[in-house]
Parts: structure tokens; sequence; C-alpha cells
């Protein structure tokens, strides 16, 4: 099984009529997925790379059923977006788009209580079940099918940490990019959650990095519900020089939140095992795998 | 974007918040008027420089007189003024605050961030003073925290029962929920990523004064606000990484001598983390952004290329479903046909149009030691930078 997203996902992509959309919109056809719908304002009623297109969300929902959303619209209008989505009761939303302001990321996280929408992202490389369905614009051609689940602030590291766990024999359950910025949707804890509830996903990777305080919450919560499954975690940045900002918003550590020994060292007491280097976590995890076969 | 603390007491005044007396100078016989027109024998002369823990450096200066207002500005303007927070280069003073001294008991400390992990606004407060992030350094609790959203209090009473905790009474206490709601709509209105008051000083009546401030505003948020642009001063930005900027590419200058090239924030991290490992110190942190095209990388390699301490090249590509892999070589080669000059390269590439991108190192005909993992790429880099190589 896969978290988030399975063979019933039906996506529909907001802002997929501009460049970057009409690109990875045709990368996720081709991967196999369920695209069943656009959405751009002013544009309802036309068709795009054969998909048709709907001035708002709800609509596209009521003609076509879809689930899910992919959304690529500039940063200006990129919460709007969102705040459509969660009022239209979207159930999943990924938001690839970067460098959406801080404040309006604080409207949409307001308006996500008490929804019945989860949010992924923003900043974010999207979601992928290898051979199932791809949301986002992630690398795909190393992923394979299988039981580790990933979940992530790093896209670039994604794709190396998903390369790595192939090359050691083990594929993937659900990769999920929770995104590069402060404020985000789901979160690492969250995630876990969804993934130790998975009967089809037996060990996680969490990549995390310098900056903000959500690996130190991934550990109180595995604290709390216990190591339920394997857990191998890689932080990047022990040696980013502190107070800059090191290409993802997220990093820049105000007021002295967020290095990299503190988080290491809470993951470590909530029994996460943390990969001794960044080429080594595929390595890591085969061989927690084989250490509990035995 | 940050700004000085001129600029930031500006900005905090519009909103009612209270604030000394003073004036910018440029040079020193401004600085000296600004002290005659402020008549008063209780003066400080303040760098301003986009780095805090001045005080400490010697950026602020106590001075009772106009002529001492002149000396002081004299030796600090021109000055590369070195503190805590500058780094070892230093930062130069190209203005400084002139201000009338307050009179105050307590000192506060007050700051407000958006917190990426409950989603809202934080105010923090407590004791003011200079070692603040040393004491908040591990998430001590020494400070005290109440969440905001952007309509203001969840709950009402908060922000009072929050004053009260700082251990103020009386009308500081009411004084002190003013200046929190009053930093609460600066904060929304001028999309502040950063809002620190530290010290806020305790008049005997119970006044409340902003006596040092910093601001920074969310540069994501700048096309709300084209009337705050005018307050970016880059002067003191490094050269090389505001143009990286203009080329999609994130940059941060470093002290070794290993050239970094590496195609995501997160990939760029963790080769810095191998590059120490491996026992090296990296030249720089750079991260392309997937926006980035052939010719912007070709920029970017080239100010790698361009760095005199760089020995050598290693650069780390995972090719993505935006960059592939050839991108990234085209830039490479690009960059080495205009400088006509290169370092070794190390290569470590993988993922999408790997194959393609080696049919274009030949074409360019680039030599570079290319290695299957990660690790290994570090080592040989680091090893070549050393004269091991």
């Amino acid at each position: 099984m896969t978290i988030l997203v399975d063979q019933n996902t039906k996506v529909l992509c907001q802002g997929m009529t501009g460049w970057a959309g009409t690109y990875h919109t045709n990368r996720m056809i081709q991967y196999g997925t369920n695209i069943v719908a656009g959405v751009t304002p002013g544009k309802g009623g036309k068709s795009h790379i054969d998909v048709p297109v709907f001035n708002t969300v709800t609509e596209a929902m009521a003609a076509t059923g879809a689930n899910a959303s992919c959304v690529f619209v500039p940063p200006p209008n990129a919460a709007a977006a969102i705040i459509e989505d969660i009022e239209a009761e979207m159930p999943l939303v990924v938001v690839v788009t970067e460098r959406i302001s801080a404040l309006d990321m604080v409207r949409v996280r307001e308006a996500l209580k008490g929804s019945k929408t989860r949010m992924v992202g923003p900043n974010s490389q999207g979601v992928l079940a290898p051979d199932v369905c791809q949301i986002g614009v992630m690398a795909t051609d190393r992923a394979r099918r299988g039981s580790i689940g990933v979940v992530s602030r790093s896209a670039s590291l994604t794709s190396e940490v998903v390369a790595q766990l192939t090359a050691a024999g083990l594929g993937q359950s659900t990769t999920i990019g929770i995104g590069g910025d402060a404020v985000h949707g789901m979160g690492f804890a969250e995630c876990l959650g969804l993934f130790f509830a998975d009967p089809q996903t037996d060990a996680v990777v969490m990549i995390g990095e310098i900056g903000g305080n959500e690996e130190q919450e991934a550990a109180r919560y595995l604290r709390e519900s216990g190591l339920i499954k394997p857990v191998v975690a890689l932080i990047a940045g022990q040696y980013a020089p502190p107070q800059r900002r090191m290409g993802h918003a997220g990093t820049l550590t105000l007021l002295g939140r967020g290095d990299a020994g503190n988080k290491i060292a809470d993951l470590e007491a909530a029994g996460v095992m943390i990969a001794p280097s960044a080429h080594l976590v595929g390595a890591t995890m085969r061989d927690v795998l084989a250490k509990r076969a035995a | 974007m940050e700004l000085h603390e001129f600029q930031a007491k500006g900005l905090l005044s519009r909103y009612a918040l209270e604030c000394p007396q003073g004036h910018v100078a440029a040079t020193p016989e401004e600085a000296e008027r600004a002290a005659t027109s402020l008549g008063s024998s209780n003066l400080f002369v303040k760098a301003q420089i986009h780095a805090g823990s001045r005080f400490k450096a010697g950026g602020v200066r106590k001075v009772r007189s106009p002529a001492e207002a002149k000396a002081a500005a004299r030796e600090l303007l021109g000055q590369k003024l070195v503190t805590q927070q500058t780094g070892p280069g230093g930062q130069t003073v190209r203005s400084v605050l002139v201000e009338a001294g307050v009179e105050g008991g307590q000192e506060l400390y007050l700051a407000m961030i958006v917190d990426g992990s409950s989603g809202a606004l934080m105010v923090m407060g407590g004791d003011g003073g200079t070692d603040v992030e040393e004491r908040t350094g591990n998430g001590l609790p020494s400070l005290k925290a109440l969440l905001l959203g952007t309509s203001g209090e969840m709950h009402p009473g908060e922000i009072a029962d929050f004053c009260k905790a700082l251990g103020l009474s009386g009308a500081a206490a009411e004084n002190c929920v003013g200046v929190i709601r009053n930093m609460h709509r600066a904060f929304i209105e001028l999309d502040a990523s950063l809002i620190e008051i530290n010290p806020l000083l305790v008049t005997a009546g119970g006044g409340l004064v902003v006596a040092d401030a910093k601001v920074m505003l969310d540069d994501n948020a700048m096309f709300r606000h084209p009337d705050l642009a005018a307050l970016r001063d880059q002067s003191d930005v490094d050269a090389v990484e505001l143009k990286a900027q203009q080329h999609q590419i994130n940059f941060v200058q470093l002290t070794g001598d290993v050239g970094i090239v590496a195609n995501g924030a997160g990939l760029g991290l963790a080769t810095l983390d191998l590059v120490r490992a491996a026992g090296g110190v990296p030249a720089n942190f750079m991260d392309i952004r997937t926006t980035a095209k052939s010719l912007d990388i070709a920029q970017g390699i080239s100010l790698v290329l361009d760095n005199p301490r760089a020995k050598v090249l290693l650069i780390n590509v995972y090719g993505g479903g935006m960059q592939p892999c050839d991108t990234i070589v085209e830039g490479l080669g690009i960059a080495v046909r205009r400088k006509g000059k290169s370092l070794p390269i190390v290569l470590r590439l993988t993922g999408n149009n790997e194959e393609l991108a080696r049919l274009r190192l030949i074409s360019f005909n680039l030599q570079a030691v290319e290695c299957g993992d990660m690790w290994q790429a570090a080592t040989r880099a680091v090893a070549i930078a050393a004269g091991r190589g």
C-alpha cells in the first residue's frame, strides 16, 4: 500500500497552463498519474495538453471527481489558490510553488485548521508512490516499488536517498517532500504516523536539515508513540555557518533555533538511527533491517 | 531583507512605538549637528550595520557633547566593525545613528517571529540584554512565548497575562500590551519576518521605550511593498553572492579551498558536510535553483573559478525532473570556455540525462575525474586541494 495517494487518486493541476505547469503535468501523465483537470481562472471550458480546464476548483471537482490537487500557481496568488482548495474540501493539496510569503502561509495554516484538507508543501517536490502515482516534480528514474517510506525537507536529497535505497535492494512505498519553507503543511511527525499505520511500509527514512525545530518535534512524537517501525535519519548542514540562509528559507536560524547537533541528539534519544554520512543512508537502512531480521 | 536600526525605528515609530529622538548621520559634521539639535548631554552614537552585538564590539559610544559625538562618528565611519555576528571580515560603517539617551530601569527583550511549527506568529519576551542568543541557543525556556494569529490574540486577555508573566505591573504592564499589539500590527502590515526589541526600557513612569530594534522584512512579500524596496541597503552584501542571486543561484562565501557546485539546497548542505568529514574546508556553498538555465549555471561556476582560494571544483549533481545533468555540464563547459581557464574538476553525476551529460563533457573537451558516489568525490577533491591529488 501507499500513503496519501493510490491507484484511485485523480489529480487536478492549478496553474497547469503556465510553462512549468505544462511541463510537469506532461511528465506526470507519462508516469501514469491520472490527471483529470486543470484549473486556471479565465481559461475554463478550454482544453490544454488534452486535459479539460476549469475556472474553479469546485467546478473541476464536480465534473471530474478530482481528489488531489497539484499547485503550480506563482507566489503572489498561490495562497488564494490553496485556500480555494481548502474551501472546496479537496482531500490532498501538494504545493510545488516556491517563495510564497511566510504570512500568506500563516493565513493558509489558519484556513487548514479543522478543515478536511491535508497539505504537502509548499516548496515541495511532491508525493511519489513508485509505479502508482506521481504528484509533483521529482526525479522518478531510480524509484522502485517497495516498503521503505521516505519523508524529507529536501528534494535533491530525496532523489539521492531514493537512488541509494534502490541500489541497496530496497524499494519505496511512498516518498513525501514536506517542503523547504519554514511554514508548511504536513510535517515529519504526521508523515511518520501515516507510515507507521501503513501495513506495507516496513521502515522510514527521514531527511532533515538545519533550521526550525521540526526534527525535535518528530523526536518528541516518536518518544510518545514509541518507535513502531525502524527510522533512519539524515540531518544535512552540520557544518553550515549560523545566521545564514542556505538555499532553503527554512534553514535560516533565527534567534538560535535549530542547529544540527540538537536535532541529532533528540532523534537518537528517541531511538532513531542517524546515518553517519549522506552517502550511507541506503546502507544504514539495509543494516538496520538485517539486524532486525536476525 | 535586513534593515538598519534607524530604518527599523522609523518604521516602528509609524506604529506608535516610542523610540528615542535621533538622527542618522553619514559624516562627522552631520553627527555634530545632530547632537546639537538633540540638545542633550546624554547621547549615543551607534554604528549602523546589519549585525548585532555592536555594543560589545565598540560600535555604540556614549557621548556628552556635540564635539564628542563628532569625534565618535569620525572613529566609527568608514571603519570595518567586527562583531560576534558579522563574521571575521566585519562590516563597513557607512552611517551612524545619533540618539538621545533614555533613563530607564528594567530592560526587557521582546521579539516577534513566524513560528513554523505552529504556523502562527510568536511573541517572545524576557529579561533584556546582550546575551539573549546564547541563552536561547539550546531552546532553554528562559523566554516566555505566546502564539498570535494574523488577527491578533487567539483568546482575550492572553497578551495581558503574558505581560504580567514578564514581571510587569501597573502602567508598565498596560503599556506593554499596547506595545505588543502595535508590534503585531507592524508585523502584519510590513510583512516582517522578525521584529526584535532589545532592550525595551521601562521608564520611571511605566513608559516603554524602544532603545534598540532589529527588523527583517520577508523578501517573498516585497511584491506587496514597492515602497519599502528603497530601504534595501546591499552595500555590505558580498558582491559575489549578489551576482549569484541574480542568476537563480544561492551562494554563500566560505573560507576554504574546495569550490562546490551542487544543485539543490539539501545536496549542497550534504556536500559541505562530506567535504568537512573528509578533512577539507569548502570555499563556498552553492545551491543551483531548478529555475537556473545553463547560462545562469555558467555564471555561478565562473564565480567559483574566480575565487583565488579555490584549488579544486567539486561538482555534485543529481539530475532531477526540472534540471537534467546535461544542463549543469553545459553550464560548466560555457564557464570554462569563457574564462579560458579551469580548476581540477571532480565530478559526481547521476540522475536524469547523465549519459547525455557525459557526451557533453567530451564535446566541451572537459577533463574531469568522475566518481561513483558523493563520498569518493569529496575525498578526491579534498586530496587534490591538499596537493595530494
